[in-house]
Order: structure tokens, then sequence, then C-alpha cells
């Protein structure tokens, strides 16, 4: 591999780390909240993409406006998980996480019947030409996410721990009946885990709809890929789903431009079997689940 | 639940049932006729799932394992012309000793993270059958499998396979077996441990029950009916491939499981009838189906969290007017 390949390969890969960091944070964040996991932020990250895809290719609204939408659009389907789904079967992680399953067969059929199945929605990109980076290109597009991440992902951090709803989050994630005692409704914090997790996923698919194919079916790839994350990291610990994230993306990226994506993804899988047996808790986390 | 005295009531009805099944082809037409032979390959796994279900590991690799035991049943029948009756069994073994490597990484975790790492490490299996065309053929999977053979044309105890009513009988005999040999394990004391070990393992820990040796003992014997299940399926539809055992036909599986229930031995054979009924009716629907069960498997979590299997005993509540507490999984 040639210097400048490196340097390509390099780029794409805390590219890739961003975007999965983005996605698997608000898994982790909500699993850590509420106990429960979402097998459909795949499919919220689907809904982010066809946000980007209605309101900039069809309205014509500018791209930025239409990420920003993003967020709060795809954070009450988010809520609406929250109130539907997880909180009737409450303290059953396997019910919910089924339940979101058929949820996301619902808004795969939904938005393939809105907008068409077979055809793959091509988004202009807005953000034209490349950056030269020590002789590699990387392309506007690609290079935006990264301050995105650190933006999103440090407001996160900020709001956690300097936000007085932010740690009541934490206060539920360590102990759900110590913080219900101390007037935290539980409810409330749900909701709200459940309102970030939602924009953080639909976030990410809005800035990746111009640059992977938008389908009905785009966000099973990301979804399984933020759950491998969010394991390797520890269930529940953001820092560990932003450390796992870059980690699983230098993995992907590299392997798959010496070799393929498909051998890429075994080898990802491997590591987090690996880190399963060597730690079961994740890299960072502490909770065993 | 006191089934000491029912259970002889209860052989009636699967005398009544066989019996149907035994009568079925006269009815039916012949396109019918393999869509039963499909129902009867689904029972089997159902029931190797409920198996599975028992100490409280829900995983969400069934479906590849039983995609082993076609794979295997199918490069062994087709690449080396094994004949059936050593085809099976080494496929079911196949598919135990794979099962077995999962599990060694898979007993390390409980509950949620056993879901995904299921899930995860049955999608490393699915990849490795796309990546290496030799022996699994890439994303073309393996297609041309043999019928199955017994005896030569002219020989006294040939069967013609190519007649679908003979295979539809061949599944329905391995079916029955599978179906009983799975209720004596049900009943059986090891079929207690593994209960005894989702009511409390700890518990299980402390008078001597190795619980992770059970839980890779319970893995394998679902891996085993697993495998039996996919070498008939590879029998029966000639050709296999990865987009066979995606991740949705688990969802369908985990939906008949749930919609009939696991507590009894009896629920995931409800679920997958009525849910394999519901399917079929719903054809008409065309794309809408999967919403169809998105909604199902929503509304049983939700409002009947016990699924079918409940219904009898609710309905026996309320018209007693008993308050009565509900039966909770």
């Amino acid at each position: 591999m040639g210097f400048e390949t490196f340097v390509q390969t390099f780029a794409n890969a805390l590219v890739l780390g961003s975007i999965y960091a983005m996605v698997a944070v608000g898994l982790a964040l909500a699993f850590g909240v509420m106990q429960m996991a979402n097998f459909s932020h795949g499919e919220l990250f689907m809904a982010g993409a066809y946000v980007v895809y209605v309101l900039y290719s069809l309205v014509g609204l500018p791209f930025l406006v239409a990420v920003v939408a993003a967020f709060p659009i795809v954070a009450l389907i988010g809520m609406l998980f929250e109130r539907v789904l997880f909180r009737p079967t409450r303290g059953n992680v396997l019910s919910g996480f089924m339940a979101t399953a058929g949820a996301g067969f619902i808004m795969q059929v939904l938005v393939g019947q809105q907008w068409g199945v077979g055809l793959m929605r091509s988004v202009v990109v807005p953000y034209k030409g490349s950056a030269e980076i020590l002789g590699a290109a990387i392309s506007w597009q690609r290079l935006v996410i990264i301050p995105a991440t650190i933006i999103m992902v440090g407001g996160l951090w900020f709001f956690l721990k300097k936000v007085k709803a932010g740690k009541g989050l934490r206060a539920c994630a360590q102990d759900p009946e110590a913080a219900v005692l101390q007037g935290i409704s539980l409810n409330k914090m749900t909701s709200l885990a459940m309102l970030l997790s939602g924009g953080f996923a639909g976030v990410s698919g809005a800035l990746m709809a111009p640059i992977i194919p938008v389908t009905p079916y785009m966000g099973h790839v990301y979804g399984v890929t933020a759950f491998i994350v969010v394991i390797v990291g520890g269930m529940a610990s953001i820092e560990g789903a932003v450390l796992a994230a870059f980690i699983l993306g230098f993995i992907h990226t590299f392997i798959s431009t010496v070799y393929d994506s498909v051998t890429a993804t075994m080898v990802g899988v491997l590591f987090m079997a690996i880190v399963l047996v060597v730690k079961p808790t994740g890299l960072l986390g502490n909770v065993k689940v | 639940m006191s089934k000491s005295n029912s259970s002889s009531f209860i052989w009636l009805p699967v005398v009544i049932v066989i019996g149907l099944f035994c009568f079925a082809p006269q009815v039916v037409s012949a396109y019918r006729l393999e869509l039963l032979t499909i129902f009867l390959i689904n029972v089997i796994l159902a029931q190797s799932y409920r198996l599975m279900t028992t100490t409280g590991d829900w995983t969400l690799c069934h479906y590849i394992l039983m995609g082993v035991g076609a794979y295997a049943t199918g490069i062994l029948a087709k690449k080396f012309g094994v004949p059936f009756y050593a085809a099976m069994p080494l496929a079911a073994v196949i598919t135990v000793g794979v099962s077995l490597i999962l599990a060694l990484p898979l007993s390390r975790t409980i509950g949620f993270a056993f879901f995904i790492a299921s899930f995860a490490l049955g999608e490393f299996i699915r990849h490795v059958w796309l990546k290496f065309h030799t022996p699994f053929g890439g994303a073309r999977g393996v297609n041309g499998i043999p019928k199955l053979e017994i005896g030569q044309q002219g020989d006294w105890y040939f069967i013609d396979f190519w007649d679908s009513t003979n295979f539809y009988f061949f599944t329905l005999i391995f079916t029955v077996l599978a179906l009983l040999v799975l209720y004596r394990i049900d009943r059986s004391r090891v079929g207690n441990a593994w209960k005894s070990i989702y009511a409390d393992s700890e518990l299980c820990e402390s008078i001597g029950i190795n619980v992770t040796r059970y839980r890779v003992l319970i893995f394998c014997v679902a891996g085993f009916f697993a495998g039996i299940a996919g070498s008939l399926l590879a029998y029966q539809v000639g050709s296999i491939d990865p987009h066979n055992f995606e991740m949705v036909e688990m969802v369908y599986l985990i939906i008949w499981v749930v919609v009939g229930g696991v507590k009894t031995y009896w629920g995931p054979l409800i679920g997958v009838f009525s849910m394999s009924l519901v399917f079929e009716l719903a054809r008409p629907l065309q794309e809408w189906r999967p919403l169809l069960f998105g909604l199902i498997l929503i509304l049983f979590l939700v409002f009947m969290p016990g699924g079918l299997e409940t219904l009898l005993p609710r309905i026996k509540s309320f018209f007693l007017g008993l308050v009565g507490k509900k039966e909770v999984r």
C-alpha cells in the first residue's frame, strides 16, 4: 500500500468511524437509560436519509436545512417507539427488542410503498469537489462528516455532563430506582433518551444520504454495525461506543481496501467474538448484560 | 398446572392431527403439498427453537444453523454423491460441530448480549458462504442438489422422490420422530435442568448444575434438530443460497414462537400453524405482508406476551370470573 493510498484509506476510516460513532452513541445512550435495545436503530438511520431525500431532492430546500430537520423528525419517531413499544414491554429486554424488529418491518414497507422499493433514490451531492490532503483526494461530502460528528458527540457530552436533564439521564442509567427516588421522572428520561437516540441516528443517515444508495433496506447494515460497536465498546458506555466505532471503522476500511468488504465484515464480527471471550463486558463497559 | 391426568387426553388430538396429515395428499394440490412439506420442516425448526429458549437464551442464529445443515447436505450430496442415509446424519453432526464452536464464545454472554452476539456470529457464517465460492458457491449458493434416492429404478424397494407425495411422507416421518424426541427431551431430567437454569441460574450453580456446560449442550441439541430440518429443506428445494437464511427469515421464526408462546410444548406448534396460515392467506397483499407480520408481532408482545397458548386459560379465567394472576413469561 502506497503512502497516498494509506492517507486516503486513513481518511476514509476516520469518516466511517465518525458515522459509526454517531449511530452507535444513540443506541448506547438509549440502552443505558432504558435497559432496552432498539433493533430498528438502522431504520431510524434510513428515516434520516429519506428526510434528506424528500426535503433536499424533492422539495429543494438547502442540504444543511434538510440535515438539521432530520434531527427533530427522526427524534419524534424515536419517541413514538418509546411510547408505543418500550413502555409497555419495560423490564423485558427481549420483548422490546423483538417489538422494534416488527416496527422495522413496518417502516420498511411504509417507506417502500411511498417512495418505491426497487429503484434507489439518488441524492445529488451538495458539496462537490474534494480536498487535497498529503496527495490524497477526499471528497468534501465525506470530510464534512468528521466535524459534524465532533459537534454532535461533543454536544451530547456537554449535555450529559453539564445540563440538568443530561445529569438526570446519567442518573437513570446508573440506578433507575435511586433516580426515581430523587424525583426524576423515569418516563420523561426514557422518552428523552429515545429522542436523542433517534435524532442522532437521523442526522447520521441524513449525512450519509448523498454518499450511499438510499433504499428502504439501507439501514440494516448500519443497525447491525451499531450493535457490534456497542457490544465491543460495552453496552451502555458512550465513551466505549465512540472508541469501538473508530476501531471498527479502521478495521472495516483497511480490510476492505486490501481485501474486500465481505472479509472486512467477517473480521469485524470475529473481533467482537474475541472481545466477548476475553472481556464479556466490552472494552470500556462494566455492566454484564 | 397439573398435567398428569390430562396427558392421556392430549394424545387423542395428536393422533387425529397426524391422521389428518397422512390424509392430506389425497385432497390438496401438488403445489399445496410442497407448502405442507415446507410447513413440516418449519415445525421441526420452531420446536427445536422452543427447546433452545427453555434456558432463556433466545438465539438469533437458529436459522443459520438450519442453513449449515442444508449446505452440508447439499455439498455432500452434490459434490461427493453421498446417499441420503449418510448425508443426513453427517449434516446433523456437522451442524452440531458448528453449534459447539459458536457456543464457546456465546456461553460467556447472557440475556441480551447473547441475543446480539448470536446474531453477529450467524452473520459471520452467512458471510463465509458468500465469500468462499468453493465449496459454498458464493452468492449463487449450491444448485442442483440431487433428489433423495431410495433404491434404483426396478428395485422392489424403489421409491420415486420426484413424486412430491413420497417426499411429503418422508418429511412427515422425520417430523413426527423429531417431535417425539423433542417431547421426551423436554420432559427428561436434562430438560428440567435447562428449565431450572432459566428460573435461577445462580441457584443451579449452587446445587451442582454446571450452567455453562448445560447451555452449550442445549445449543448443540437444538442445532442437531435445526441441521435435520436444513437437510430436509435442501432435499426439498434442491438449491440453496445465502439469501435463504437472512435475518428476515429469523424474524419470521421468532414471530411463530412469540405468537404461539414457549411455556408449553404445544405453543410453537400452534404458532407455526396459525402464522403459516396467515402467511398463505396474506399472499395477495404481497409487499404489505411484512407490515402485517410486524403488526402481529408488536400486538402479541404488547397485549398477549404469553402467546396463543395462554388464550385458553385466559378465556377460562375470564368466564370463571376469577381475578386470577395473569400468566407472565
